[in-house]
C-alpha cells in the first residue's frame, strides 16, 4: 500500500468535530530515536480533555514510546532522542529549561506490570502526596483515592498491610490510586491490564469510565476489544519496515466507532478486522 | 499545526498552567545537586586508602627490591641485609596444600549442591553452613587447627598451616562452584540426561566443563586470600627463621614475617616489612587479576 | 535398578544399558560428593566442639568471673577478658558506623546511573581491591602512614575538646582511633558489595514507578530505593560487622594492646582477636588455656552475629526477588 500518513491537518480533520476538541497533550511527534534506531516517526496525536484516547497497533508499532514520551518517561534512557513538540496546557515539555520531574507530576502514569512499592497501602498511596508536601488531610485524601480506584472495600481494614501483598489486580488498582492521589492532569495508561486476569481487567476498565470524569485519560492496548470498549478516540499506529528498520508511525485516528467501522486507511482495516496483529 | 495555541488557551482556562521550569534554587533541585555532589565525594575519598597503600609499596617496598631478597634469610636483630626467601616459599607451599585439600572438596561439594541435589534439605544445610564458614573469624580457624593438629602432632608445622588455609579457602571454593555449576543451563544438562548419561557423566561431560571458567574464579578468589592470610598461620605454623626442610617443622610465611618485622625497632627489618608487603600484594593480586580474567570468560 | 532387556530393543542397535562399572562409578562419585557436602557441616561442628574442648580447662578453672573481670595478669594467674570484650565491640561498632556510611552511599553512587558503566567498574574495582589487601599489610600500613596522619588532628581535638570523653586522654600513637579507620577500610568492601547487590535485585519497574510519581533521582533513591533495598543493606551491615569483630592482624598490629577499658579514641585498647594473636605465640600453657576461652567467647560473639546476618541476607533476597 501507499503510504497515506496522516498529515496534521488530516489529523486535525478527523477529530474535529462542531466542537473543537480541547487537548490536555497535543504532541507531535517528527523522530523518536534509540541511539541510531528509529523507533517512530512523523505521529500528531492529542490526549483530549475529559476523553479516553486509545493507542492501538501491532508489537513494534510505538505505541508504548509514544506514551511514554508524554510524560518524559523515555529520559529513563539514555540513549532516548526526540525530535518534534509534546505541548501540556501550552507549555513545550521537551524545551531545555522544563524539568522532566514536575512533568511528571502532572501527567501521571500507570505501566504493564503492577509496580506498588514495598511499603504499606497507606504509604503506597501517601507516596505522591507526601512528595508533593501535600498540606490538607492525608487520611482523607489516601481513603478518596483508594475508593475511586474501587480498591477501598478490599484494603480499608488492612491498609498497613504490605502493598506487594495484594494480588495482581488490587496491585494495579492500587497503582491507579497512587498515581491518581495527587490529581494529575493527564492520566496515561500502559498495557495497564495485560498482566491481569480477565476479572481484574474488567473492573480496570469500569474504573477507568469513571476516571475520564476528572482526567484525561490516553491508554495503549494491545488488545482491539477493550479499546472498543472504553476508549472514545483511537490512534492506530503501525510499523513499517520498508527501509530496513522497525519504525512506527501514526497511520489514523477518529472517533473510536468511525476507526473501527469506517476506517479510512486500508491497513487500518486490515487490522481491526484481525487480518494481522 | 492546527491544534495548539487557541486549544491551550481554553485548556489553561480549565487549570492554571503550572510552571515546570527547571529551577536550581528550587529545595528539591538544590538537595539533588548537594547529595550527587557528596557521594561523589565519598566515593574519591574512599579510594584514597587504595591508592596510599599501593604508593607505600612500591616507594617504601620498591625500593628494597633486590635479587637478594629472594634468596637470602630473614636477618638477626641489628644485621643488615637478609631477604625472606624462606618466607615465600613458606606462603607457597602451604598455599599449595591448602589448594590441594579444599579445591577437590570444595568443587565435589560445589557439585552436590548445584547438580546432584540442589533443593534438599542437606544442601540448604550445607551452603547455610558455607555462607556461615564465609564470615567465621580466620583466626578461629587457627585456633582450631591448633587444637585440633598442633597439639596432636607436638609442633607448628606446614601441614598445619596448609589445613588452616584450606578451611579458610574451602567456603570461597564450595560457594562459588555451586554457583558456576547453577549457571549451566538447563537445556544442556536435559541434552546429557536425554542422551541416557548418568548424572555422573552429565556433571564430567557437560557441567563441569562449561562451569570452568567459574569454577577456577572462585579458585583462583580463594588462593588470593588465603595467600594474604596471617592469623591462622600464627596459630598453625608459627615462624622460621631457617629454610624449609620438612612439613612438619616451624615454617615462615611472608604475612608472618610483617608482622614480626613490623614490630621491631630496627629501620632494615621494616624495609624488609614493605618489600615483603609488596612481594605479597602482588602475589595475592596475581590470582585476583586472574579470577577476573577467568570471570570474564564466562558466557 | 531394573533394565530394559536387550531382547526388547532392535537388533542392530548401537545403544546398549549402562555398564556394571558406569553404575558403580555413579554410585562412586555422587557418594563423594555427598561425603564433600557433609564434610563442610561436620568442618564446622568440629571447630566449636574443639574450641569448645580447649576451652573446658579455662571455664572450669576462672568461671564467669573471666568475662567481667578485666585483668589479665599470667605472673598471678589471673585472667579476665572485659577490657577485650569492649575493645572487640567498641572498635566494631565505630568502624561499622564510617564503614555503613561509606558502603552504603557508594553502593548508591555505583547502581544508580551516576557514572557511565566503564567508569562505575573502574569504582567498583577499586573497592574490591580493598578487600584484596592482606590484613597484615594494613597493619604495617596503619603504623607508618594512617598514625603519623591522624596525630595533629588528634592532638588537636585533645587540647581543645579534652572535655569530650571521646578525645579525653593524648594520642601516644597505637589505638582505637587508628584501629577504627583501618577496620572501617578493612569492612567497606563487605558493606559496599553486599548492598549493590541489593540495590541491584531491585526491578526496574520499581524505578519506573518512582519517576512516573515525579520524583527527583535522589527522591526516587532515598525515598524508595533504599526502603526497597533495607533488609539487604541491614544485612550487609550484620555482616559486616561480624568481619569486624574477627579482624585479628592489622588491629594486633595498630591498637595497641592495653588492657583498658575507654571510651577515649585516643588510648590504646585491645580487642579479643588481636588479645589471640599477640599473646599466643609467647603464652604459657595456663595462659594458652585462658586465651581458649577468650577465643570462644570470640567464636561465640561473631557465629551469633554471623548466623543472624546470613539469615538476614537470604530472607531479604528471597523477600525481593518474589
Amino acid at each position: 500500500m501507499t503510504t497515506n500518513l496522516s498529515t496534521p491537518s488530516a489529523a486535525a480533520a478527523t477529530t474535529a468535530g462542531a466542537n473543537a476538541p480541547q487537548y490536555a497533550i497535543s504532541a507531535a511527534i517528527d523522530k523518536i530515536y534509540y541511539g541510531d534506531f528509529l523507533a517512530v516517526r512523523d505521529s500528531v496525536i492529542g490526549v483530549e480533555k475529559g476523553k479516553i484516547t486509545g493507542f492501538i497497533g501491532p508489537s513494534g508499532c510505538g505505541k508504548s514510546t509514544v506514551l511514554r514520551s508524554l510524560n518524559r518517561m523515555n529520559d529513563l534512557i539514555p540513549i532516548f532522542r526526540l525530535e518534534g513538540r509534546v505541548d501540556f496546557m501550552g507549555q513545550d515539555i521537551y524545551a531545555k529549561d522544563i524539568d522532566p520531574v514536575s512533568v511528571r507530576r502532572h501527567i501521571g502514569m500507570v505501566f504493564q506490570q503492577p509496580n506498588p512499592f514495598s511499603m504499606s497501602i497507606y504509604e503506597n498511596v501517601a507516596f505522591g502526596l507526601r512528595l508533593n508536601r501535600y498540606k490538607g488531610n492525608m487520611d482523607e485524601q489516601v481513603e478518596r483515592s483508594l475508593r475511586r480506584a474501587g480498591l477501598w472495600n478490599e484494603v480499608k481494614d488492612k491498609l498497613k498491610q504490605n502493598g506487594l501483598a495484594l494480588s495482581g489486580g488490587q496491585q494495579q488498582r492500587l497503582c491507579i490510586a497512587r498515581a491518581i492521589a495527587i490529581e494529575p492532569t493527564v492520566l496515561l495508561m500502559d498495557e495497564p491490564c495485560s498482566a491481569l486476569d480477565p476479572i481484574a481487567t474488567r473492573i480496570v476498565e469500569e474504573l477507568m469510565l469513571e476516571l475520564k470524569q476528572d482526567y484525561s485519560v490516553a491508554i495503549v492496548t494491545h488488545n482491539m476489544q477493550q479499546a472498543q470498549r472504553v476508549a472514545d478516540i483511537t490512534a492506530f499506529f503501525s510499523v513499517d519496515v520498508s527501509k530496513g528498520g522497525r519504525t512506527g508511525y501514526l497511520v489514523e485516528k477518529g472517533p473510536t466507532k468511525e476507526l473501527f467501522d469506517h476506517p479510512r486507511e486500508q491497513l487500518t482495516r486490515e487490522y481491526v478486522s484481525g487480518q494481522f496483529s | 499545526m492546527t491544534m495548539t495555541t487557541a486549544d491551550f488557551s481554553q485548556a489553561a482556562a480549565a487549570k492554571a498552567v503550572p510552571s515546570m521550569r527547571r529551577s536550581f534554587a528550587e529545595p528539591r533541585n538544590l538537595r539533588s545537586y548537594l547529595l550527587t555532589l557528596s557521594v561523589w565525594l565519598i566515593a574519591i575519598i574512599a579510594s584514597v586508602p587504595l591508592f596510599s597503600v599501593l604508593y607505600m609499596l612500591i616507594s617504601q617496598g620498591g625500593a628494597r627490591l633486590s635479587f637478594d631478597l629472594f634468596t637470602q634469610l630473614p636477618p638477626a636483630g641489628f644485621m643488615p641485609g637478609g631477604g625472606f626467601g624462606n618466607a615465600i616459599i613458606g606462603t607457597l607451599v602451604m598455599v599449595g596444600i591448602g589448594s590441594l585439600i579444599s579445591i577437590p572438596i570444595g568443587i565435589l561439594g560445589g557439585i552436590y549442591l548445584g547438580a546432584i541435589s540442589p533443593d534438599s534439605k542437606l544442601s540448604e544445610t550445607v551452603r547455610f553452613v558455607g555462607k556461615v564458614l564465609t564470615g567465621f573469624p580466620s583466626i578461629l580457624v587457627g585456633v582450631f587447627v591448633f587444637g585440633a593438629l598442633v597439639q596432636a602432632m607436638g609442633t607448628f608445622s606446614a601441614l598445619a598451616g596448609g589445613v588452616a588455609l584450606a578451611i579458610g579457602m574451602l567456603p570461597t571454593v564450595l560457594l562459588t562452584s555451586e554457583q558456576a555449576i547453577r549457571m549451566v543451563p538447563q537445556r544442556m544438562k536435559d541434552a546429557a540426561v536425554g542422551i541416557g548419561c548418568t548424572t555422573t557423566q552429565t556433571v564430567w561431560k557437560v557441567v563441569l566443563p562449561t562451569a570452568l571458567p567459574g569454577i577456577m574464579t572462585g579458585i583462583m578468589l580463594g588462593i588470593a586470600s588465603a595467600a594474604g592470610e596471617s592469623a591462622p598461620l600464627l596459630f598453625t605454623a608459627l615462624f622460621s627463621n631457617f629454610w624449609l626442610e620438612s612439613l612438619v617443622e616451624p615454617t615462615a610465611s611472608l604475612s608472618i614475617l610483617i608482622y614480626n618485622f613490623s614490630g621491631m625497632p630496627f629501620p632494615n627489618q621494616i624495609q624488609l616489612a614493605w618489600s615483603a608487603s609488596l612481594v605479597l600484594v602482588l602475589i595475592v593480586l596475581v590470582f585476583n587479576i586472574l579470577s577476573r580474567l577467568f570471570g570474564n570468560r564466562k558466557v | 535398578m531394573a533394565q530394559l532387556k536387550p531382547t526388547s530393543l532392535s537388533e542392530k542397535s548401537i545403544s546398549q544399558n549402562p555398564s556394571g562399572a558406569e553404575y558403580a562409578t555413579d554410585r562412586g562419585f555422587k557418594w563423594l560428593a555427598r561425603a564433600s557436602g557433609v564434610g563442610t557441616i561436620v568442618l564446622l561442628v568440629a571447630v566449636l566442639i574443639v574450641i569448645g574442648a580447649e576451652a573446658l580447662p579455662a571455664i572450669s578453672k576462672h568461671g564467669l568471673s573471666f568475662l567481667t573481670s578485666a585483668v589479665w595478669a599470667p605472673g598471678r594467674n589471673e585472667f579476665g577478658i572485659l577490657a577485650e570484650i569492649w575493645g572487640t565491640l567498641y572498635s566494631s561498632i565505630l568502624a561499622l558506623i564510617i564503614a555503613g556510611f561509606f558502603g552504603v552511599a557508594i553502593s548508591i553512587f555505583l547502581t544508580q546511573d551516576f557514572l557511565p558503566p566503564a567508569l562505575a567498574q573502574v569504582f567498583r574495582t577499586i573497592v574490591e581491591m580493598l578487600a584484596a589487601i592482606p590484613s597484615v599489610v594494613y597493619g604495617l600500613w596503619g603504623i607508618f602512614v594512617v598514625i603519623p596522619a591522624i596525630r595533629p588532628v588528634a592532638n588537636w581535638l585533645h587540647e581543645y575538646l579534652g572535655f569530650i570523653p571521646l578525645f579525653s586522654t593524648s594520642f601516644g600513637g597505637p589505638g582505637m582511633a587508628p584501629a577504627v579507620i583501618v577496620l572501617a577500610i578493612m569492612v567497606l568492601p563487605t558493606v559496599a558489595a553486599i548492598s549493590q547487590d541489593a540495590f541491584r535485585l531491585i526491578p526496574y519497574k520499581v524505578k519506573e514507578a518512582a519517576y512516573g510519581m515525579g520524583t527527583t533521582r535522589w527522591e526516587a533513591i532515598l525515598k524508595v530505593m533504599v526502603p526497597t533495598a533495607a533488609n539487604g543493606i541491614f544485612a550487609s551491615l550484620v555482616l559486616g560487622f561480624g568481619r569486624a569483630l574477627g579482624e585479628t592482624m592489622a588491629l594486633a598490629m595498630i591498637i595497641g594492646n592495653a588492657n583498658q577499658i575507654s571510651l577515649s579514641l585516643f588510648s590504646p585498647a585491645n580487642t579479643l582477636a588481636s588479645l589471640l594473636a599477640s599473646t599466643f605465640p609467647e603464652a604459657g600453657q595456663i595462659e594458652r588455656e585462658a586465651l581458649m576461652f577468650a577465643a570462644l567467647t570470640l567464636l561465640f560473639i561473631t557465629f551469633i552475629v554471623n548466623v543472624a546476618g546470613t539469615i538476614i541476607m537470604s530472607f531479604a533476597s528471597k523477600q525481593q526477588t518474589s
